[in-house]
């Protein structure tokens, strides 16, 4: 082997280290993004998830007006964090339905209590099933859907103040 | 002392939930009555990805969305779908990420070329070497 060629191979490593040290220190995006974005929310009928109160069916959201679809559940500390921001959107008139994921009603109940009950109506999805459906994977998620049933927008995690506007804005565009 | 006490305290603590404490699915740590349509749904369970504990399939993962995505492949198994099906739905809502069999496509050229690529460079050096020593 030529003198040339002799430090290739440590010019290889060094290059596969220094690779490898910069993706320890900026990690890749690992949020998993629904690909219904622009599609058609897929047929799904839940029960409600307090007596009384309205289930969510897919037929639910095509009413000619904008919706926004929160994925939330008692036992999801994010969601707490969520809940006065949905409030307030709710004060803003914006339309909200829900979709509480693996949940008991007495449990249900006693988080809209306490956090505020910002929804027209709360289907129960005790198998995930409808979050799997709509590409969702985790709680607390919300979906933009427009007047015709279709996807509009989708907000991983929780909708913090700061998101609010474009939430807003979403529900706009959709119009 | 102080420090001592807060890592006792710190042991007792209960961890934050990320779970609902309902029980699983039917179907999510049950297996199926038909063998034949059991190893079915488990080769495709060792070959989706879990969509929380990103890294695990979702026959390995203990996470409640593992154990719901287990329950929805093992009843469109025994419902009659045919394992190619499940897995387009699940590509169709969440991308190609979530199969841990990725399609040949522009954009996983290198992960397929890669070791044809480099088992080339490698037959190429081990000639080099070859060569010169009966040399």
């Amino acid at each position: 082997m030529t003198r040339r060629w002799r430090f290739v191979p440590l010019a290889l490593l060094v290059a596969f280290v220094g690779f490898v040290a910069w993706r320890l220190a900026n990690p890749a995006d690992t949020v998993i993004r629904s690909q219904l974005e622009g599609r058609p929310v897929p047929a799904f009928a839940l029960p409600p998830a307090l007596p009384g109160r309205a289930g969510l069916s897919s037929s639910d959201l095509a009413t000619g007006k904008p919706r926004l679809v929160n994925i939330f559940a008692s036992w999801c500390v994010p969601c707490i964090a969520e809940a006065p921001v949905l409030g307030g959107l709710k004060d803003r008139g914006v339309a909200i339905d829900g979709i509480a994921i693996r949940d008991r009603r007495e449990d249900v109940a006693a988080f809209l209590a306490r956090n505020g009950d910002p929804y027209d109506r709360i289907g129960s999805d005790m198998q995930s099933s409808v979050q799997m459906a709509l590409g969702s994977s985790g709680v607390p998620e919300s979906f933009v859907v427009d007047g015709r049933g279709i996807i509009r927008y989708q907000h991983v995690g929780p909708i913090m103040p700061e998101d609010a506007p474009t939430i807003i804005a979403e529900l706009e565009k959709a119009r | 002392m102080r420090a001592f006490i807060a890592s006792v305290l710190l042991l007792l603590a209960v961890p934050a939930l990320a779970d609902s404490d309902l029980p699983p699915a039917y179907w999510s740590d049950r297996q199926l009555p038909d063998p034949k349509q059991e190893a079915q749904a488990k080769a495709l369970m060792e070959q989706l990805r879990c969509l929380v504990c990103q890294g695990q399939s979702i026959a390995d993962s203990d996470a409640e969305l593992a154990g719901d995505m287990r329950h929805m492949v093992r009843s469109r198994i025994a419902a009659g779908e045919r394992p190619a099906a499940v897995r387009r739905w699940l590509v169709e809502r969440y991308g190609n990420w979530v199969s841990y069999d990725p399609p040949l496509e522009p954009a996983t050229w290198p992960l397929w070329l890669a070791p044809l690529a480099l088992l080339g460079l490698g037959a190429w050096l081990a000639r080099g070497r070859l060569r010169r020593r009966s040399a």
